[in-house]
């Protein structure tokens, strides 16, 4: 059992940096994929799972605010309510009524 | 009939339920590079030494046709044995009988010697090999569940509970290996979900295979739900008799003494293993072999959160639990994943008594957004619960840095630990030298006519008055510093004195870990 899996060489030595020290190391796979943080915009409101538009309530240049209906996202078998998290006037509406869409698809941006 | 007649009419009725599901099912079985049930009990145990119970039980449901069905041995083999001497309770569920679905007879069969062993305070063993619940039991099969991880549960940390992944397991039956101390899983043969790939077709959209949705490596690797990956199923027996001889028998019990051996010290020299250049790293487990009994180390969750290294050794014939940072991967930090895979392993050692050996050699905790958000602060606090919790022998030997936090959390004198050992190398320190000198001395440095030049100056200085053992020695936080070649003399001294320590822990049914 020593010899097969300590494969901890097959990764490259590079310098990692922990506060301000560097050390040389390896970087297993999955931190190297790891993805940037990226702040996220509350004007862009996606799906946050896959499933169908049931109907859609808003049009562009329609306002709304953190109460409002956008659509309705049917998935796992619950029909959801999509809102905004913030007030604002309607830019672009992507969702269309029976659209099958995926996890992260941008229902709604907002101006 | 006479008695002659009678014992024949035995062995008929016998051979008749060893067929299991009949030859074509045994020879789909084969053909999924699977071993039968029965091949596999008699692969692991002991020649000669299983001997089986409830061979004849039936199931009694009526539903669906199924009072026309005759399913021997309800798809389950259950049964006693030994492994290398050691008596264990051992069921394997039959892939070739109504494709090992569990009814409630089948999840009976299992509870019984489920109950056996913790009556017996002997080991579980148990094979998953099944589809999972038999729909046509409704109900009754989520019941047979359901009283299966009960007594898991009841027997957790009072027996050791083995699981063996050796085929689907899939949906609730899944609950069972993670509720058991060790899962072992077989590259290609394994396969453990919730939610299988049809489901997630149907209700998600998202294509992936059984393979890559819960394969051996990826609860190898990723998960961290398995604790050993084999490439065949004879390999994945081999690695269960190998740990049969670290663990006790229960809770009340020690691991059986082995002959004492030393480590093999012309193969693992201390003093060449690590590197003059503090940030130049080094495996860790080669200072482990350097320290362990004939250098023998048997890792667990190798493949996951390679970061930390766990595993079992021997300190003169004891068995040892090793934690140690590992400089290979991440420079060792400690992170949500390595939390977790040692806050585990540490309370496992605590509830069977098997002492705790300590390397470390850690910048900190990995910083990082993800991280945060992963909730690095409740999985980071797992490790300083589990060791303050522990009441087994605890030996600390800092090696290089141990700084801030991560200082704390590897078993530190604060902690409890019995005895707590440094090398001239350590580095005992609230952070690193860059950092530190960065907050210390910053008014300086910015004021400076050069600041780069004294900031190395700053960083030297520091170095010099604070990046070694000694100031933490001078508190007493430190019992002894040790030249790097005695580790073993002075780990091995510390495991002998302390075989009888007795620490009481507060009256309460159980504290509050941060799940």
């Amino acid at each position: 059992m020593e010899n097969k899996k300590e494969n901890t060489g097959q990764l490259p030595l590079v310098d990692f940096k922990v506060g301000e020290d560097l050390y040389k190391t390896t970087i297993p796979r999955k931190q190297q994929n790891r993805k940037a943080y990226q702040p996220a915009n509350p004007k862009i409101i996606t799906s946050f799972m896959p499933g169908t538009i049931q109907e859609v309530f808003v049009a562009e240049g329609d306002k709304v605010d953190p109460t409002t209906r956008l659509c309705i996202l049917e998935a796992m078998k619950m029909k959801n309510i999509i809102f905004s998290s913030i007030s604002g006037v309607v830019k672009k509406v992507n969702a269309k009524q029976g659209q099958l869409v995926p996890k992260g698809f941008v229902l709604v941006e907002l101006a | 009939m006479s008695i002659k007649q009678k014992t024949l009419d035995l062995k008929k009725r016998m051979q008749q339920v060893l067929q299991g599901g009949g030859q074509k099912a045994i020879e789909k079985q084969v053909a999924m590079g699977k071993m039968t049930a029965r091949d596999r009990i008699i692969s692991l145990l002991d020649p000669n030494s299983f001997h089986e119970n409830d061979l004849f039980v039936e199931h009694a449901a009526k539903d669906f046709d199924m009072d026309k069905k005759y399913l021997p041995g309800d798809g389950v083999i259950t049964g006693t044995g030994t492994i290398s001497g050691f008596p264990v309770c051992i069921f394997a569920q039959d892939f070739t009988v109504a494709g090992g679905s569990l009814g409630l007879m089948h999840a009976r069969k299992i509870t019984k010697i489920m109950d056996m062993a913790i009556n017996l305070k002997i080991p579980l063993i148990g094979i998953n090999d099944s589809g999972g619940a038999r729909i046509q039991e409704g109900v009754n099969s989520l019941a047979g569940y359901g009283e299966i991880f009960y007594r898991n549960t009841q027997a957790s940390g009072v027996i050791p509970q083995i699981s063996v992944i050796l085929g689907p397991c899939a949906g609730g039956a899944v609950y069972s290996p993670a509720l058991t101390d060790f899962v072992f899983v077989v590259d290609k043969i394994s396969k453990m979900f919730i939610t299988g790939p049809e489901v997630i077709k149907s209700v998600l959209g998202e294509e992936i295979s059984m393979e890559e949705l819960g394969g051996a490596r990826v609860h190898s690797e990723i998960t961290g739900n398995a604790h050993f990956f084999a490439e065949s199923e004879t390999e994945c027996f081999d690695q269960i008799k190998k740990l049969m001889t670290y663990i006790p028998w229960n809770n009340s019990k020690k691991a059986d003494p082995f002959p004492r051996k030393a480590p093999k010290t012309k193969e693992y020299k201390i003093s060449e293993i690590i590197p003059t250049d503090p940030r130049e790293p080094y495996d860790v487990r080669k200072v482990i072999r350097a320290i362990s009994d004939d250098s023998d180390f048997f890792e667990i969750q190798e493949l996951f959160a390679a970061n930390v290294v766990i595993g079992f050794g021997r300190i003169n014939g004891q068995t040892a639990g090793f934690v140690a940072n590992q400089p290979m991967v991440l420079a060792g930090v400690l992170d949500v994943d390595s939390s977790d895979k040692a806050a585990r392993f540490i309370r496992y050692c605590n509830a069977f008594n098997i002492p705790l050996v300590t390397l470390v050699d850690l910048p900190g905790y990995l910083p990082g957004v993800d991280q945060e958000h992963a909730g690095v602060i409740r999985h980071g606090a797992k490790i300083l619960y589990s060791y303050s919790e522990a009441t087994v022998p605890k030996v600390t030997v800092i090696l290089r840095k141990a700084y801030g936090g991560g200082y704390i959390a590897m078993c530190s004198r604060h902690l409890g630990a019995d005895f707590v050992f440094a090398w001239p190398t350590a580095e005992i320190a609230v952070m690193g030298p860059e950092g530190a000198a960065n907050i210390i001395f910053r008014t300086e440095i910015m004021s400076a006519e050069n600041p780069d030049k004294v900031r190395s100056e700053k960083v030297e200085e520091y170095k010099q008055k604070f990046a070694n053992p000694y100031v933490a020695a001078a508190h007493g936080y430190i019992d002894a510093v040790i030249e790097p070649d005695e580790t073993r003399k002075f780990v091995a001294h510390a495991i002998n004195i302390s075989s009888q320590k007795s620490e009481k822990s507060p009256e309460r049914k159980h504290g509050i870990p941060p799940f």
